[in-house]
């Protein structure tokens, strides 16, 4: 098995006819994905790469079970594509979109969530469950099959990890990338839990970066709850000190955020933090 | 998008938030009718203004001229003094404070309150604290502001006007996209007006398109980091002399870090994201060269963004710029081989691995090899 996306998964993409649409769906397709249906407003009728497209999310699930959604959506309309899949009962929405306005998501994310929907993204590389399906944008070379589950919070720097786990022959059975965004579907404490209940997943590796408290969230839940080795890199030790979201954001975060906070959460639940991205292998070797 | 204290009070009044009368100045000889007597402020991204010396009274349209000369040209943790606003001096019988965030984990705006404003609200005991999520799905409920109301323990008068301004206070949150509304101190003043103090907002720059009215606001970026936002390329300067191209934030921060692990400073950055365009390639390297870097370090993970794509940008930028900059690439990913050649043929080192890179790099720049 895998996580989230397995051979069963029935894949729309909403927004097939832009570039990136099209080079994905071919892509996604070499990788063993069903890629059944695409949609674009006002292209129903023509066909990408073979793949029929309709004007409605609505007609791929009516015509062709469509089950689950990759956008390719421009932010601005990413919130109404999203809405849209969710009202046709798709229930996996992945987002790779950037640059979705937080005020969106805040809109359409909860909702997904009250409608049991799982939303992946946005801003992220998507999810790939090598052997099964992918629904994103990682170049479909690097991955390998394998019983390591990854969940990363960044795009090409989960490229490079998995690329060097592949190399030295750590596969995975699935790779979320959740996406950098403040506001998204799944955090990394939801795509643990997915990991420990997985009987193919041995061992998990996390991706994560500076801001937020999305890392010490998972640390602490890794110390109650996960039983698995978990090996963990993070970005931005030397980031400029960016954005302080204002005295309001320290509340939140309460002196949490930073790199040291993140890697020191790591370490006092026992996971192995690497220094440099290709370190993540050798980590796993030892875990 | 930061927002001066004067532009963010002139939204809050749009939005019916009470705030002082003020005029903007950025010449001493400019200042003509200021509301006497008043508080000379000196307008600056950065907080901790009145502590720097940046805000101080004037009794006298002279001496509102003096203190202005003085404030302008000022340099506020590193942020330049380019106007002041002078503002109506409040009566203060009491300093509140509410704000708006967004909490990531619980995926809602947070309301805050606490009578104890006009201090660093981190530093207020949890206790003295009102905090409540809102669900963006059904807004700010009465309930939420009668008990954000009477946490405040306010006379009615007061207490009513706070409330309203909570609820403009959202209603500007959720309108104008803000990832930040606060109001430290929310005045309550002498003759039980309540009045925003002080105002800072943050707009989430993803929503910028919708609200293109802000679009030219100073954001107090180097010319270079300006151009380079006209261009829509993310490009960020720093204390360090090695320029650093990469693609996607989580990479070009990894590849930072590794510089400053093996004794390199990154000087600049350069985050081509999802690019696959060859101009834009070459305009973002064409700014990396003008900020004079040491060395160039190269790292990129092909996927949209193609590494013979990026590989043409740079060689092109460099032949046309006649730059003789050292440059290390470390490239993998979808094209690999062709950009590998491209850059082999400008001379550039390859590194196979990050740390490689990085280590190259800081040999390079201090003449090791």
């Amino acid at each position: 098995m895998a996580v989230l996306l397995t051979k069963k998964a029935r894949v729309v993409v909403q927004g097939i006819t832009g570039h990136q649409g099209q080079f994905h769906t071919r892509a996604m397709r070499d990788f063993g994905t069903k890629v059944v249906a695409g949609v674009t407003p006002g292209k129903a009728g023509s066909k990408i790469e073979g793949v029929p497209v309709f004007n409605r999310v609505r007609d791929a699930v009516l015509k062709r079970k469509a089950n689950a959604s990759i956008l390719f959506v421009p932010a601005p309309y990413a919130k109404d594509a999203a809405v849209e899949a969710i009202e046709a009962g798709i229930k996996l929405v992945v987002i790779i979109t950037e640059r979705i306005p937080f005020h969106d998501c805040l809109d359409f994310i909860p909702y997904a969530r009250s409608q049991g929907v799982t939303v992946i993204g946005p801003n992220c590389p998507g999810i790939a469950s090598p052997g099964q399906g992918k629904m994103g944008i990682i170049p479909n070379l690097i991955f390998k099959e394998g019983d390591t589950g990854v969940i990363s919070r960044s795009g090409t720097l989960t490229y490079e990890i998995v690329y060097a786990m592949s190399q030295a022959g750590f596969g995975q059975s699935t790779c979320v990338g959740i996406g950098g965004d403040p506001i998204n579907g799944t955090n990394m404490v939801e795509a643990l839990t997915l990991f420990q209940k997985d009987r193919k997943t041995s061992r998990i590796v996390l991706v994560g970066e500076i801001g937020g408290t999305a890392e010490e969230e998972a640390a602490d839940f890794i110390k109650k709850k996960v039983t698995k080795p978990v090996v963990a890199y993070v970005a931005g030790r030397t980031a400029p000190p960016g954005k302080r979201m204002g005295h309001a954001g320290a509340i939140i975060q309460a002196g949490k955020g930073t790199a040291e906070s993140k890697t020191k959460a790591f370490a006092d639940a026992g996971v192995r933090v690497a220094q440099y991205p290709g370190e993540v292998a050798t980590l796993l070797a030892a875990a | 998008m930061k927002f001066l204290e004067h532009k963010a009070k002139e939204i809050f009044a749009r939005y019916g938030i009470p705030v002082p009368r003020g005029v903007l100045a950025s010449r001493p000889e400019d200042i003509v009718d200021p509301p006497l007597p008043c508080m000379v402020k000196a307008q600056v991204l950065v907080g901790g203004r009145g502590k720097a010396g940046g805000i101080r009274p004037a009794e006298t349209l002279d001496e509102a001229r003096r203190v202005a000369g003085q404030i302008l040209g000022m340099d506020i943790h590193g942020y330049r003094v380019k106007q002041v606003y002078l503002e109506e001096r409040l009566n203060i019988a009491k300093e509140l404070y509410l704000g708006l965030a967004i909490d990531r984990s619980a995926r809602e705006p947070l309301l805050m309150a606490t009578a104890m404003g006009g201090m660093d609200v981190e530093d207020v005991p949890r206790e003295e604290l009102f905090m409540e999520h809102v669900p963006a799905m059904v807004g700010l409920q009465p309930y939420v502001v009668r008990s954000l109301q009477a946490s405040l323990s306010l006379d009615k008068e007061i207490g009513d006007q706070v409330a309203a301004i909570a609820r403009h206070a959202y209603d500007l949150f959720r309108k104008e996209d803000a990832e930040l509304v606060e109001i430290n101190p929310l005045v309550v003043t002498g003759d039980g007006r309540v009045v925003a103090g002080d105002a800072k907002l943050v707009i989430d720059d993803n929503a910028e398109y919708r609200h293109p009215e802000y679009t030219n606001l100073d954001q107090d970026r180097t010319p270079l980091e300006q151009e380079a936002h006209e261009k829509g390329i993310v490009f960020i300067q720093l204390d360090g002399d090695i320029g650093v191209i990469a693609n996607g934030a989580g990479l070009t921060m990894a590849t930072l870090d590794a510089l400053n692990l093996k004794g390199g400073r990154g000087g600049v950055f350069l985050d081509l994201g999802g690019t696959d365009d060859p101009e834009k390639v070459k305009q973002a390297f064409e700014l990396l060269i003008k900020a004079h870097p040491s060395v160039i370090l190269v790292n990129i993970f092909g996927g949209i963004t193609k590494a013979d794509t990026v590989a043409t940008g740079v060689k092109q930028a460099l032949d046309e710029m006649q730059a003789t900059i050292p440059v290390v690439a470390r490239i993998k990913g979808v094209n690999e081989a062709a950009a590998k050649e491209i850059l082999r043929s400008i001379g550039s080192r390859a590194a196979e691995t990050i740390e490689e890179a990085a280590e190259l790099a800081v040999k390079l720049k201090t003449g090791g090899v």
